[in-house]
């Protein structure tokens, strides 16, 4: 949608006040940080005001005013506290100048429709700061855990030098500690044990069921699937308990086997779902052309059928991975310490001593994650394009 | 009737009647050669799910009705104590009085045996659920059934030298089949051994001391042990006592023990005899209180729903269920709480999803995937790095609290208590849930067009109307899938509330691995399971109902 909203330069009865509202908050921070909050929200206020008016007014141009404000608040920053400071100023610096020539030349109302009321203008950018914040909460533990990772001391919160950016702050001793450490570097074994072989449990059974099912006729259709799914509903913990006492009667408990069959029934709900999606729209004549140019069923599946499904069969088989990979109830109560796998391990981490190494093999499992959504949305969109979906 | 009034269906029944049915090109008829085709068709999906189904049946399906039956099952009282319970059947609680002698006597042998096979320990702990303090009263009448029996053994070994001996013992009891059994296999540690078997004669003279024999000579088997050389638990001499003393006729027996049966039997009226009523109250006075009795008695059946009612705060009484004492009620509570808390988050992730979903559902389609990131990232993150992250985040001295205290908000002294209870548990859940929140909002969301609101603007309506008339209904189907999919994974967490859930911010699934992994008692833990698996089946029944389950999608 084009907005054709003519917009014009705004007063500095306007421009000016929003500014110093928004310098009087970065003045309460400052000035509460340095011992004095209302000094801080009037010189913050006041500032900001001339800062605002003299960028307008006086310097116009906007890329000069924005470098030089951000130099200019950086040496404060830097002769206030250092080089995390002078960062925190120049960031200042690009945010105000920025909103001062934001807020002048109307720019916020240049992609709005014209018949908006400033109340509605309002509105719509509080939204936007809002959605913002929530998705700050949502990524900020990820974000957090990262650099603390790097943490030269043995503390969960970042150290003064870690702030000063001083390299003093940061080492690798985690990583190092990772994978030295028997305890996890055998727990990483484990786990890439267990999950490979899980993985391969419920895409091979998976796959032929999905296919099973996405067949026109299929008596009681609707009760199997269920049951299929059922792993998927069903808490975790009351699957722990169930395979707990069942495995432990048939011997299962406490052995490899019993903990691969559990994670394979825990990932079959996801290969069942991602399959049959990527069937819905496969076109069965395909099949039956193959039959009659005489290829075998089993050619015509691996040959036709396969190559077209194989997306949806390997990001469902990357969701029963990962399910593997991460999981740590129905593992703590199947498996023995002889299967100890990395999230128990990690587990065992936090309830009892919490130790900085946590924080690394966090961070290893992130990039890991990364990893697999790029592959599984790469898949999807492949899988859409070879069914038509959507155009390349 | 004339042509042109039948129906096509009468049509095509006159043209079969005429010509026979339709055939196929094979000369069947046509409606069994379709109906083949699709019985083949059916029977090829079906041999497709089959191995996948027999897996998951094999693998999920029956562990959970194991722990179902599990909930019910009460086999330990009544295997561990046959003769008792069967003797106490006839009690009456409500008379007032401690069970006959017979109960007593019974108790002996059943303990005795219990006590051998180190089952009375089990039998203990599993009564002590359900009244405090049976654990010690069985481990310290195990120690102590030993002497009662040896009164009897002392006797009869003094009365001839004969009963000392295993030997002897197994020569007068077994058959002879299985004594010539025996023979050939001597000793032998590869071979088995043979199965012990009652001589015909002594079984039906000497009934109680053939049962208590067998159950003897089984023990030692599986102890690999041979039967033929060890000698006998003092137990068997009382049964042969009472045997004898009930007026057994050995005066016809022949063969081997026969003349030191004849012996015995005149010698037993003579006898010293234990009181058992007064030996197990001189183990423990705890015997002779109605509630430890009433106890066995309540439990002795085979299956109870004792771990139900305690799982609903309930227990077992005379007179019917009744209420647990106020100081030991706690799964209500626990129960209570988990739906509360649950609500809260589902509630939490609606309030801070709903925004989300419907920026990202009305945003240029670029922006929107470089945000959908953002959502997509914790998704896939590992459940117990985000867990770690906020155990982390929310520390005394983690990076929360010294932001709060560097930006002036709390004070030093004053930083705010954010993990290990409620609050913890909350901010955790719902940073977790929240994109099982926003994906389904955000696809249904997208299929609301963007014009709707604009015509209900233009038609004069303010942009709270528009929103709440207008838009908000048509959002609803998407906050039911979504609530409904938080509330369902949020009643059964168990890693987070653990972690940063510390006493008051734990739910029902910690009590349950509790009852697991340290007090043992995995019937209730079972009972816990399947009330918290009917509530979320029933949530899941309703998801299907209004969402259908073939509608779940992963990811983005």
């Amino acid at each position: 949608m084009v907005a054709l909203t003519p917009v014009e330069r705004t007063e500095p009865s306007f421009y000016v006040p929003v500014v110093a509202a928004f310098g009087a908050l970065a003045g309460l921070f400052v000035g509460t940080a340095q011992g004095s909050s209302l000094l801080g929200i009037i010189v913050g206020a006041a500032v900001m005001a001339g800062v605002a008016f003299v960028l307008t007014k006086v310097v116009k141009d906007e890329t000069k005013s924005m470098l030089s404000l951000i130099a200019l608040l950086a040496i404060v920053g830097f002769l206030m506290g250092g080089i995390a400071a002078a960062l925190i100023g120049a960031v200042f610096g690009w945010f105000f100048s920025w909103l001062s020539f934001w807020l002048y030349e109307s720019r916020y109302r240049q992609h709005l429709v014209p018949y908006l009321t400033p109340g509605q203008v309002l509105w719509h950018y509080t939204f936007r700061v809002i959605c913002g914040a929530i998705l700050v909460f949502l990524i900020t533990p990820i974000i957090v855990v990262m650099p603390l990772s790097f943490n030269a001391q043995d503390f969960f919160t970042f150290t003064p030098e870690m702030l000063r950016f001083d390299p003093a702050g940061y080492s690798l001793k985690h990583y190092e500690d990772f994978f030295s450490n028997s305890d996890w570097q055998n727990a990483l074994a484990n786990s890439v044990k267990i999950a490979p072989a899980a993985t391969l449990l419920s895409v091979a059974f998976g796959t032929l069921a999905a296919i099973g099912l996405s067949q026109p006729h299929v008596p009681f259709r609707r009760a199997i699937m269920a049951i299929l799914i059922s792993p998927m509903i069903v808490p975790l913990i009351i699957s722990a308990a169930g395979m707990y006492f069942f495995y432990s009667r048939i011997g299962l408990q406490g052995t490899y086997l019993g903990v691969v069959l559990a994670h394979a029934a825990l990932g079959i709900p996801f290969v069942i779902i991602t399959v049959t999606a990527t069937l819905v729209g496969f076109d069965n004549s395909l099949t039956r052309a193959a039959a009659n140019m005489g290829a075998n069923p089993v050619t015509t599946f691996f040959r036709v059928q396969m190559p077209l499904i194989l997306p949806g069969v390997i990001s469902g088989g990357l969701f029963a991975f990962i399910t593997s990979f991460d999981e740590v109830v129905v593992v703590l109560f199947v498996g023995s310490a002889g299967q100890k796998t990395l999230p128990w391990q990690m587990f065992t981490g936090l309830r009892e001593q919490i130790s900085p190494t946590i924080l690394a093999v966090a961070t290893i499992l992130v990039i890991i994650s990364i990893a697999l959504l790029t592959v599984v949305e790469l898949l999807r969109r492949r899988s859409e394009r070879l069914r038509g979906m959507s155009p390349a | 009737m004339t042509d042109s009034a039948m129906t096509p269906d009468e049509h095509r029944r006159a043209d079969e009647a005429a010509t026979g049915p339709m055939l196929a090109a094979d000369g069947r008829p046509l409606k069994a050669s379709l109906n083949r085709a699709l019985r083949r068709q059916k029977l090829r999906a079906m041999m497709l799910i089959a191995p996948l189904l027999i897996f998951v049946l094999v693998t999920f399906i029956a562990p959970i009705a194991d722990m179902l039956f599990r909930s019910i099952e009460n086999q330990i009282v009544s295997d561990t104590l046959p003769r008792t319970t069967t003797e106490l059947a006839e009690w009456d609680a409500n008379s007032g009085d401690i069970p006959p002698p017979e109960v007593f006597h019974a108790l002996f042998k059943d303990m005795f045996i219990a006590t051998e096979r180190k089952a009375h320990t089990r039998l203990g702990s599993r009564l002590n659920y359900e009244l405090t303090g049976v654990s010690s009263l069985f481990r310290k009448s195990g120690r102590r059934v030993d002497d009662m029996g040896e009164v009897y053994q002392d006797q009869f070994e003094d009365l001839n030298g004969f009963w000392k001996d295993g030997e002897n013992w197994s020569a007068m009891m077994g058959s002879g089949s299985w004594l010539s059994a025996m023979g050939d296999w001597n000793g032998n540690k590869d071979a088995a051994q043979p199965i012990f078997e009652a001589r015909g004669d002594i079984a039906s003279t000497l009934p109680e001391t053939t049962a208590i024999y067998s159950e003897f000579a089984s023990f030692v088997l599986s102890e690999e042990d041979n039967v033929l050389t060890e000698d006998p638990w003092a137990v068997v001499y009382a049964a042969l006592y009472d045997d004898l003393a009930n007026g057994a006729d050995v005066s016809g027996l022949s063969g081997n023990g026969a003349a030191e049966l004849q012996e015995a039997a005149a010698a037993v009226a003579a006898f010293e005899t234990v009181d058992f009523t007064a030996a197990f109250a001189d183990v423990d006075e705890d015997w002779h209180s109605i509630q430890v009795w009433e106890t066995i008695q309540t439990y002795s059946p085979n299956f109870t729903s004792g771990y139900f009612l305690n799982a609903v705060d309930m227990q077992k009484s005379p007179d019917g269920p009744e209420m647990r004492p106020e100081n030991q009620r706690l799964h209500i509570m626990l129960f209570g709480r988990t739906m509360f808390m649950s609500l809260v988050i589902t509630f939490s992730c609606i309030l801070l999803g709903y925004p989300v979903a419907w920026i990202l559902a009305n945003l240029p389609a670029r922006t929107a995937n470089l945000l959908m990131i953002l959502v997509l990232l914790p998704f896939w993150t590992s459940l117990l790095v985000r867990t770690s992250a906020w155990k982390v985040m929310l520390q005394q001295q983690g990076v929360v609290n010294d932001t709060l205290v560097w930006l002036g908000i709390v004070a030093d002294d004053s930083r705010l208590a954010l993990i290990n209870n409620q609050t913890g548990t909350i901010i955790a859940m719902t940073h977790i849930l929240l994109p099982f929140m926003i994906l389904p909002l955000y696809s249904v969301m997208k299929t609301i067009p963007p014009s709707y609101l604009r015509a209900a603007k233009s038609l004069g309506a303010t942009n709270w109307t528009a929103f709440w008339r207008v838009y908000f209904p048509q959002s609803v189907p998407g906050i039911g899938a979504g609530s409904i999919l938080v509330f369902i994974l949020a009643i059964g967490y168990y890693i987070t509330p653990e972690i940063v859930g510390g006493t008051t911010g734990t739910f029902i699934s910690n009590r349950i691995a509790y009852h697991i992994s340290s007090s043992l008692n995995w019937g209730l833990a079972a009972a816990l399971g399947a009330i918290l698996l009917a509530v979320v089946l029933g949530l899941y029944w309703a998801y299907d109902k209004i969402v259908g389950i073939d509608n779940v999608k992963l990811g983005g």
